[in-house]
């Protein structure tokens, strides 16, 4: 079974996190691109990603906003450098609601016989602001108890054959 | 947890020695001969990284007679592993859906071929 991988080692303003997945290449690829399809995966699932700019160029900005059930919003923004492709997706990062601290983060795309590798390196400004980011911008992922989860997988796949058709 | 006190910890953690160390101490209290036994270091050596750890809140010192014991004090390390585990729960979960989705695309595309 994929495994997420995430490495985050003392006193150095990184964090890398691998996963290999059972798609081509050019498929992860475009999961990671079209905005279409970014919502329909990136954050957790009781959060609702509406994806307010995307601009995959050169120069190109981007800004996502995560909605939890209460109503609030976490927004995200930041650049493309380089065209983005599958040898590597360079963008910038930005909390709204942390405003100056900006992660640098590095995607690369690896396709290892049926299988892609894809890894992510996120460079920050120090190990402080590295270490505060675990600790507080990524929280609304968590808050999910197992049982709620659970339900949540049980509907998703009973309604997985209906969902399907909504694809291109 | 102080960003702070988290960078002492995961310093702490960086050095196999100090992880040796409180592997050893996870089995109990132990003296600084008896940390450094395992170790082809000298006691003043194995009494730094002691120090380390103490700075880092996963060591406490007691002193019973004429000996002076170190103890595993867990948790900071606890913390350490809560911390981790939130930022794992958002990649973890994102990752899934996106196996899911990932797997629907290429049903989707075996249909048309």
């Amino acid at each position: 079974m994929n495994k997420t991988q995430i490495t985050a080692e003392a006193g150095v303003p990184l964090i890398i996190v691998t996963r290999a997945f059972d798609a081509p290449r050019d498929l992860v690829f475009r999961a990671h691109t079209d905005p279409g399809l970014l919502v329909r995966w990136l954050g957790p699932r009781d959060l609702t990603l509406t994806v307010e700019r995307h601009d995959p160029r050169d120069g190109g900005r981007w800004r996502y906003v995560h909605t939890d059930a209460q109503g609030n919003r976490y927004a995200y923004h930041g650049v493309f450098h380089g065209d983005p492709s599958p040898d590597a997706i360079v963008q910038t990062f930005e909390y709204e609601g942390a405003p100056g601290q900006v992660k640098l983060d590095t995607t690369t795309l690896e396709q290892r016989g049926d299988k892609t590798v894809v890894r992510t390196v996120s460079a920050f400004a120090s190990v402080d602001q590295r270490d505060a980011m675990i600790a507080s911008g990524m929280e609304r992922g968590t808050h999910d108890s197992g049982d709620r989860l659970a339900e949540l997988l049980d509907k998703l796949q009973a309604s997985r054959a209906g969902r399907e058709g909504e694809d291109r | 947890m102080a960003t702070d006190r988290l960078s002492l910890v995961f310093g702490a953690l960086a050095d196999p020695t100090r992880r040796e160390i409180l592997t050893r101490l996870a089995e109990g209290e132990a003296t600084v001969a008896e940390l450094a036994a395992p170790f082809s270091m000298s006691q003043p050596a194995i009494s730094k990284h002691l120090k380390v750890l103490e700075q880092a809140g996963l060591v406490s010192r007691t002193r019973r007679a004429t000996a002076r014991l170190s103890r595993l004090e867990a948790e900071p390390l606890r913390e350490v592993t809560t911390w981790l585990a939130r930022y794992q729960r958002f990649w973890d979960e994102s990752h899934e859906r996106l196996d899911e989705l990932l797997a629907a695309l290429q049903a989707r595309q075996e249909d048309h071929e």
